[in-house]
Order: structure tokens, then C-alpha cells, then sequence
């Protein structure tokens, strides 16, 4: 068990580290090396891109309710986006759809959501001063800040950002003239995401080195909190999948640039055969899903450790099925490699193929199902104290339910003919992936707030928050399932041309309004946060009476984390409302021999080994 | 529509305006109080309404749903016109029903465990970690359902996606941006080469039929209608000129890409044709539509064509009215190799050169065309 932090290994004294040396402006906001600081820059960049991203939503939802409407009152922002008679571009309106998505998928709830919890949780949940390399960690995120300043940049171009759906399927995305987005706007798209993916790796290898390496005397992998599990799954799927997409954006860099052929194959275009022969569209699309299906569950992952950190501690309750969930988490982490082709059954890939991969994607309902019983489980025979972020908590474990079981029609070859690429799809992954990983990263905010800011969010706004946001998804999803089932494509500027989607109508008014309000919603979120950070109610030491080791740090957290020593730990993290116990909650750092009311007889045994633990020494020395 | 938006947004920032200001009110009424609390966690006076909310929103949620969903089905594809369409529908209807017994369900215990369990100072949580016989079950029973599920979906799944019967009526279908062209085999049952880098829109050649090959001669091809008769297989060759398309047949429940350098296929049944449909939803007006589901640039929306399913005679009628590519091409003619030359002419019509001027200078044209070939 060799432990390198990073202060020790440069050399500082060993213990007393808040008495910090003046750090310069730069130094402490900008290019720090603080895992806590580059926490809350991944968190505001991805509030940032989350409200572009909102934003672009609210445009094509007003597009789909009222293809009709004159947009003129958006030309200020959107320019020559907004034609003479007031109708949105309809190339802009693809733009703005594969925006929507990118921002959402990678930029708010990969880097958003990964980048800011793993970043502020493990060194403080796992006991460790910082990040195995301080350095990397800033790296990163300053990788991804440059990979947001492209792609923001792209929204400006003349002819648009990347217009061919965040999926970005060739031939549409690889040659110019079949689409104006093609151009500069994918270029810049490319670059971007091969950036970005530079630094989810750094954050990743950091992540998976900090949990194996660094974790505190007596935090044994069977005593870490499911955050820490999740985000180690989730840090191993990044690592693992990313470098895939990486692959196949540069082939489609050499397709677009340099002639290749790697995707694309018989194209004549705009009154031209093209030379190229003997790609495959294909290919991309089983290279694009080697990433693109893994990423959703590393959307989803980081959302299972908070929320089951969130519910157990505000149930008053151990998690149901520890080990159950750890385990469900690892075969979710497993099977997400390898059902990336469910997004393919109807792409003419060999319908035999299509088979195994039905057989694989509805095996991953199995550990799904199982984490929501043990959540549920979990509520059971609780105390349950509804903060805002344990009603955010319990709304995702909802939308994760509700929008997690049509996967298993989608996961049915047979039945995803019909409803591949249509709204029902849209409802499904806007549930299961998009509102209930973000309602996770809400939650986590509203957590773990006391710890990044040393002050408490507004309870009652985060109630009203909560009320419009969960009333507002369901009004957004539950109807579009309708629209879905009756047919209706995604992708669609609009659908009056056709008689067969020209229903629904009102349907789409209605979730057009929830969305616009839903959107709006998130500002009353913005408003709390910046408003808490500055001036909100001081926060105390645990203020949610949690056990897990980072409610043991100082209200005014610095450099290293602890003051002194770092604490040893014990227990496990869920032992609330233990029999016996004074008090309903009993910290991991709290040893056995402190509780001998509450033990039971296994751990009143495992009192003699607590010398043991505490006489653990770490060699600080990095070696050659 | 756009007024009640706008009032709705500006009603919204109203009350966020009020709410904020409310709550600082409130804020600041704390701050005058002094003190922190002991736990900021406990249960605040709100826990009880956020309770009661969870289970009232859940019961609203029920009733709107089921009340939603009634009222929208009407709205649904009607009953599929297709063999395979009814089998997938059954299905997609059976994992419907299991799936919403299991959202309500799990819901329910979610809403209701949320309000019972809320907190009071006279209770305990249980210390209630685990318990493998539950786990079991509930790991059991997903699986079984899966694996029924599973085992009806691929069944169903290597049918619809098996060698079509060797009696198909085969169709091509091409997609480009924006639009669907179609091409029949014409009276020789057998479909011409093709080749994309013969494709020229100018010369009226836009699916790049290889005129070397016999066999494309009697080949026709239509931009705006495809008919197929009804109660036989049709299998759909399904191609792209540019960029991925995909052709989506709403109600035969029909979806296939078509992928530029890669000929896909789909095939079924249609058993309703157009006219029983008409009489069927009473609307003279109804048509099959043929969609595109992959998004293929701007237009991606507009890509309508239409579907006819005619009776077999009507549809053996319609077309042995159709003209080949050739006949309404006659420049195409040069493309023909000269040993060919004699074959292709008798699809050239040269209809009485005395009696259209226009036509005459065509037909010349073609007959110069071929001398100096």
C-alpha cells in the first residue's frame, strides 16, 4: 500500500498543511492545482454550457410546437440564423440540435458531472490530500476549457457549427457540400472533441490512480462510499472507450482532409461521382457506439454513486445491498462495452449481429432493475428528510425507473424497427440518461455545497427548483412518448409535410411549453448558487450529519484537506441509525473501540486490529 | 400561440422575481433570529409538505397518464397494414403492458415509501443492510421476464429479417438528398447494372443505370410514387446516392438505412392496400407515406414519397403503363454499346416523325446519334 500525496511528495512537512504560503490570484482560481478548485471550475463551466445548451433546447422546441411562428424577436441573437420572414434556418435548426446534444453529453454531463464530483469527492472521500498529480488534474481541465472556447467558437462561423446530429454519422458529416455545417463548423467540432477527449483521459487515469493509491489507513476497497465506486467504474469506462471515438475522428479527419476512403464509398453529390470507393459508413458507426454506448453509462454511473450517497444519508439509512450495488455497477460497467450495436439494428448491419446484441443490451436491464429495488429498499423503514438534494436524489431514481424500461422495447431488435429514430427514442435517453444524470449533479450540488463553498444553499428555492424541474421533465417526456409511438422522426424541422405526422399538434405545444418552463426553472438554481456562495448561511462541519470522511474536514477547507493528520477509517460509510448507537449516524473514522453499544459481535472483533491499521506507515518517497 | 408563451414566460419571471424576493425575506428573518441550527439537516417544517408533494404528484401523475394516454391513442398509427407490422405491434403492445405494470409499481413504492417513511423525531430508521433472499428474487425475476421477452423478440427479429421468399416482387429504392427515386426490374423481371459514377441528373440518368447492360433497357423508375402490390412479398433494395437516409414506412412498420456504397434490404407483406385504408379511416385523402429517419442534411424533413399498395391487377396494370428510363431518355441511347444498339431501339419510341415537329427533332437526334456512334 504505497500512498503518494502530492504536498508530502514535494517536500512539504507532513502534517499542518493550512498554513498555506499566499498563494497569487492565478495561482489559487485560475491554474490551480487544488482538486477542490478545479472542482468547481469543471462545476460553474458545465452550469455555463448547460444553460447554452437549455437554451438551444427552448429555440427548437418553439420550432417543433410552432413551426409557424415568426422568430423575428431572436434575430439580435441569432442573426442571419433567422431569415427575412422570421423563420429559423432550417440547417441551423441540425446545428442546433447537434449542439444541444454534444454540450449536454459531453460537456455537462461527462465534464460536468465526472469532472466535478470526481474531482472534489476522491481525495476527500478516499482520505488523500489531493489528486495523485495536481498537475495532470489542472491539465484537464484546462484541455476541456480549450476544447469549449472551439466549439463555442464554432457556433459563430458563417456557415454554422457541425449540423449532422452529435452523432455525426459520415458521409453527411465528412463531405461540405452535403450539408454547410460540414465544413469549418465539423472541423472545429473534430478538433474540439479530440481535445476533449485528451483530457477526459488525464482526469481518468488520475481518478483510477487516486482511488487505488491514495486512500487513508483502513479504507480498504470494501469500506469506500458508492460515489468513489462509481466514479472508479466510470473512470475505467472513459479510459477504455474514449480513445475509440478518438480513432474514429481521425479517420474521419483523414476522410475529410487528406481523401481518404475509410468511411466513405459510391457517393455522387451536387452533380459529381466522388473517387472515393471501399468505405464504410458502417464502420464509423460501430467505432462512434464503442464510445457512444459506454458514455451514457458514464453519464449514469457518477449519478448512481451520488444519489446513493444522497438517499442513504438523508434516509437516516445504510444503502440497501452494499455489495449489490457494487456488483451491479461492475456488470452495468461490463456490458456497457459490449452492447454498443443496439443504436445499429437498422443500419443493414448483419441482422444476425443485431441478434447477440439484443441478447447482451437486455441483459443490462438485470443490474439496472436491481438498482432500483435497492434504492427503493433503501427509503423503506427510513427517516427520511427531504433536503433538496435527497427530492433531487428521488427524482432521479424515478426518471431512471420510468425512461430506464422502454430500453427494454428499444433493446428489442423487433421492435426498434419501427421506433428507431423517432421520438419515443428521444423520451427514452432524455429520462434514463440526460434528466436523471442531471438531476444526480443537482443533487450533488446541492449536497455537497457546504463543502465547496463553506456556506448552505437556499433550501426553500431548491424546493421550488425541485417542484418545477420534476413536474417539468415528466409534462416534457411522458407526452413525447406518445409522439414517439405515433411515428413521429427525430431530427424534424417540421412535420407538416407529411399527413401521417401531421397529429399531435397540441401534444407538442404542451411540451414545448413544460420544456421552456422547465429551462427557465434552472434559473432560480443559477440564482441560489451564486447567490449561496457569496452570502449564504454559514455551513457547519457535517451539516447533513453524513459519515463519509470529507464532513471531517474544516468548514474552511484548504490545501490538503485535513489540518493534521489524516483520519484513519474504521467502518464502512453507511452506518446510520446503527442499534444502540446515541446518535443516527456514526462517521468512518469513529473506531470500533469508541462504539462498544452499538458493535456487533464480528465487530467487536475486529477492535484488535485497530492498532494495526493506525501503525500503518506510507512510504512517501515516489519512486524511480 | 406565441401570446400565451409569451405571457406564461412573462407570468414565470414574475413569480421567480416574487419567489426570490419572498425567500430572502425569509433568509434575512433568519439571520435576525441569530444562531445556527445544532443539524442544518434536520428535517425543516417544509419535510411534510415535500412528502405529502411526492405522493400527491405521484397520484396526479397516474391519473394524467392514464388520462393522457387514453385520450392520445387515437392519435397512434392505426393498425399496421403490414404481416410482420401486426406481429411487431403485438409485441410492442405486450412489452408496453409489462413495462407500464412496472412503472407503476415501482413508482408507487417510490412515492409511498417517500411520504410514509418522512421523517419524525419518534422514530428510528431500521438498520436494515441486506438481505440476500430479496436480492435474489428481484435479480430472478427481471431475468425471467428478460429472458421471455428476448426469446419472442428474436424470433420475431430473424423472421422479419430473413431471406425474402424467392417470389418477392423486388423494388430499388434510392435515397438522395432530398428525395426517394424508385426503380423496377420492368418486363425482363431483371434489374440493369448500375453503377454511381454513371449517375448524371443532367442526362435524366440519376440512378446510373449501366446501359452496357441489356437488362437496364426495360428498367423505369419513378420520383414520386411506389406502388407495390398488396397480399405479396415486396422486397425493398434499399440504396443511397450521397448520404445516409433511411426509409421509414410508418404504417407497415417498415425501417431500413440506406447507406451510400452498401445496398440494404427489407422486405414484407403489405395486406391492406391503399383504397381498403381509405375506406377503413374514412378519408379519401389517405395515403401511405414514405419517411426519411436519418438525418440527411436540411430537407431531411421534406423526403415524402408516396406508397401505393394496389390490388395485384391493378398494380400488373400500372405497370405495364409505366415507360422505361430509356424511352423517356431517348439521349441515353449514346450510352448504349453499338452491338446493343438494335436491342435498345425497340425502347425507343418513334412515334409517326411526321406528325410532332418537337418529337421529330428528337428522333433525329437520336438516329444521328446512332449513325455516329
Amino acid at each position: 500500500m504505497a500512498a503518494h500525496s502530492i504536498a508530502e511528495g514535494h517536500g512539504h512537512a507532513e502534517h499542518g498543511h493550512e498554513e498555506h504560503h499566499e498563494q497569487g490570484f492565478f495561482s489559487k482560481y485560475i491554474f490551480s492545482l487544488d482538486h477542490k478548485t478545479i472542482a468547481k471550475q469543471y462545476l460553474i463551466s458545465g452550469i455555463l454550457w448547460a444553460v447554452l445548451g437549455g437554451l438551444m433546447s427552448v429555440i427548437f422546441r418553439l420550432q417543433l410546437a410552432f413551426p409557424d411562428m415568426d422568430m423575428s424577436f431572436l434575430k439580435p441573437v441569432l442573426g442571419h440564423w433567422i431569415n427575412e420572414s422570421g423563420k429559423l434556418d432550417n440547417n441551423f435548426y441540425l446545428a442546433l440540435v447537434t449542439m444541444h446534444g454534444t454540450i449536454m453529453v459531453f460537456f455537462v454531463l461527462t465534464a460536468g458531472l465526472s469532472g466535478t464530483f470526481s474531482n472534489l469527492l476522491i481525495p476527500l472521500q478516499v482520505g488523500a490530500r489531493d489528486m495523485a498529480s495536481g498537475f495532470m488534474n489542472m491539465i484537464s481541465y484546462w484541455l476541456f476549457f480549450l476544447a469549449g472556447v472551439i466549439m463555442f467558437t464554432s457556433l459563430f462561423l458563417p456557415h454554422g457549427p457541425a449540423g449532422g446530429g452529435w452523432v455525426i454519422y459520415p458521409p453527411l458529416s465528412a463531405l461540405e457540400e452535403a450539408n454547410p455545417g460540414s465544413g469549418a463548423g465539423m472541423t472545429l467540432w473534430l478538433v474540439s472533441m479530440a481535445i476533449f477527449i485528451a483530457s477526459s483521459l488525464l482526469g481518468s487515469i488520475n481518478y483510477v490512480t487516486t482511488i487505488l493509491n491514495l486512500r487513508t489507513r483502513g479504507m480498504s476497497m470494501d469500506k469506500l462510499p458508492l460515489t468513489i465506486w462509481s466514479f472508479l467504474f466510470t473512470a475505467i469506462l472513459g479510459i477504455l472507450s474514449f480513445p475509440v471515438l478518438f480513432s474514429a475522428a481521425l479517420l474521419l479527419i483523414f476522410d475529410r482532409s487528406f481523401g481518404t476512403s475509410f468511411y466513405l464509398s459510391d457517393i455522387y453529390i451536387q452533380g459529381q461521382a466522388l473517387p472515393n470507393q471501399g468505405g464504410s459508413p458502417i464502420l464509423f458507426q460501430h467505432l462512434f457506439w464503442f464510445l457512444g454506448h459506454p458514455e451514457v453509462y458514464i453519464v449514469i454511473l457518477p449519478a448512481f454513486g451520488i444519489s446513493s450517497e444522497v438517499i442513504s444519508t438523508n434516509s437516516r439509512k445504510p444503502i440497501f445491498g452494499y455489495k449489490a450495488m457494487i456488483l451491479s455497477m461492475l456488470g452495468i460497467m461490463f456490458l456497457a462495452f459490449i452492447v454498443w450495436a443496439h443504436h445499429m439494428f437498422v443500419t443493414g448491419m448483419n441482422p444476425f449481429l443485431g441478434s447477440i446484441f439484443m441478447l447482451l443490451t437486455l441483459i443490462i436491464a438485470v443490474p439496472s432493475a436491481v438498482k432500483g429495488f435497492n434504492y427503493i429498499t433503501t427509503l423503506w423503514r427510513g427517516n427520511l428528510i427531504f433536503t433538496p438534494a435527497m427530492l433531487f436524489a428521488i427524482g432521479m431514481v424515478s426518471f431512471f425507473v420510468s425512461g430506464g424500461l422502454t430500453g427494454i422495447i428499444l433493446g428489442n431488435a423487433a421492435l426498434d424497427i419501427q421506433l428507431h429514430d423517432t421520438y419515443f427514442v428521444v423520451a427514452h435517453f432524455h429520462l434514463v440518461m440526460g434528466s436523471a444524470a442531471f438531476f444526480a449533479m443537482i443533487a450533488g450540488v446541492y449536497h455537497w455545497f457546504p463543502k465547496m463553498y463553506g456556506r448552505m444553499m437556499n433550501s426553500t428555492l431548491g424546493y421550488i427548483h425541485f417542484w418545477i424541474s420534476f413536474i417539468g421533465v415528466y409534462m416534457v417526456f411522458i407526452p413525447m412518448h406518445y409522439v414517439g409511438i405515433a411515428g413521429f422522426p427525430r431530427r424534424y424541422y417540421q412535420w407538416s409535410g407529411f399527413k401521417v405526422f401531421d397529429t399531435f399538434a397540441d401534444l407538442n405545444i404542451v411540451i414545448t411549453v413544460a420544456a421552456v418552463i422547465t429551462v427557465f426553472a434552472q434559473f432560480i438554481f443559477i440564482y441560489n448558487f451564486f447567490y449561496s456562495m457569496f452570502k449564504g448561511k454559514k455551513a457547519s462541519a457535517n451539516p447533513w450529519k453524513s459519515n463519509t470522511l470529507e464532513w471531517t474536514t474544516p468548514v474552511d477547507l484548504g490545501h490538503g484537506n485535513w489540518p493534521g493528520e489524516i483520519p484513519t477509517v474504521y467502518r464502512w460509510p453507511y452506518d446510520y441509525s446503527k442499534p444502540g448507537a446515541p446518535d443516527d449516524f456514526i462517521p468512518q473514522n469513529v473506531p470500533f473501540s469508541a462504539t462498544p453499544e452499538s458493535n456487533t459481535p464480528e465487530e467487536n472483533d475486529l477492535i484488535a486490529k485497530e492498532k494495526e491499521i493506525e501503525n500503518i506507515k506510507f512510504d512517501y518517497s515516489i519512486p524511480d | 400561440m406565441i401570446y400565451i408563451i409569451a405571457i406564461l414566460a412573462i407570468l414565470f419571471v414574475v413569480l421567480t422575481f416574487k419567489v426570490i424576493s419572498q425567500t430572502r425575506k425569509i433568509i434575512n428573518k433568519n439571520k435576525a433570529g441569530g444562531g445556527e441550527l445544532p443539524y442544518q439537516g434536520a428535517a425543516d417544517s417544509a419535510n411534510n409538505i415535500n412528502a405529502a408533494g411526492l405522493l400527491v404528484f405521484w397520484i396526479l401523475a397516474v391519473v394524467g397518464t392514464t388520462w393522457s394516454y387514453l385520450h392520445y391513442s387515437q392519435y397512434f398509427l392505426p393498425e399496421a397494414s403490414s404481416v410482420h407490422g401486426r406481429e411487431t405491434d403485438f409485441w410492442f403492445w405486450f412489452s408496453m403492458a409489462i413495462i407500464t405494470i412496472a412503472f407503476f409499481l415501482v413508482n408507487t413504492f417510490l412515492f409511498l415509501f417517500s411520504y410514509i417513511y418522512r421523517h419524525s423525531n419518534k422514530r428510528r430508521s431500521a438498520f436494515y443492510t441486506h438481505n440476500n433472499t430479496l436480492e435474489i428474487i428481484w435479480t430472478t425475476v427481471p431475468a425471467v421476464v428478460m429472458t421471455g421477452l428476448v426469446l419472442s423478440g428474436l424470433i420475431v427479429w430473424s423472421d422479419i429479417t430473413g431471406d425474402a421468399p424467392e417470389d418477392a416482387e423486388v423494388i430499388e429504392i434510392t435515397g438522395r438528398q432530398f428525395a426517394w427515386m424508385v426503380r423496377y426490374s420492368g418486363e425482363d423481371g431483371k434489374f440493369g447494372d448500375a453503377n454511381y459514377k454513371l449517375m448524371d441528373d443532367g442526362s435524366g440518368n440519376p440512378l446510373g443505370l449501366d446501359f452496357a447492360d441489356p437488362n437496364s433497357f426495360d428498367d423505369f423508375s419513378n420520383s414520386t410514387e411506389l406502388h407495390i402490390p398488396k397480399g405479396k412479398p415486396v422486397l425493398l433494395r434499399i440504396k443511397a446516392r450521397d448520404v445516409l437516409h433511411s426509409v421509414f414506412i410508418p404504417h407497415m412498420r417498415v425501417k431500413m438505412d440506406a447507406v451510400p456504397g452498401m445496398p440494404t434490404k427489407f422486405w414484407f407483406v403489405a395486406d391492406k392496400s391503399t383504397d381498403e385504408m381509405k375506406a377503413a379511416l374514412n378519408d379519401t385523402e389517405f395515403d401511405y407515406e414514405i419517411a426519411c429517419t436519418e438525418v440527411c442534411g436540411k430537407s431531411h424533413f421534406g423526403m415524402r414519397m408516396v406508397l401505393k399498395v394496389d390490388e395485384p391487377e391493378e398494380y400488373e396494370k400500372w405497370k405495364r403503363a409505366q415507360k422505361p428510363v430509356l424511352t423517356l431518355n431517348p439521349d441515353l441511347l449514346v450510352k448504349v454499346p453499338e452491338k446493343l444498339k438494335a436491342r435498345a431501339l425497340k425502347y425507343i419510341e418513334v412515334e409517326a416523325p411526321a406528325a410532332a415537329a418537337p418529337k421529330d427533332s428528337t428522333a433525329t437526334a437520336v438516329a444521328a446519334a446512332v449513325e455516329t456512334k
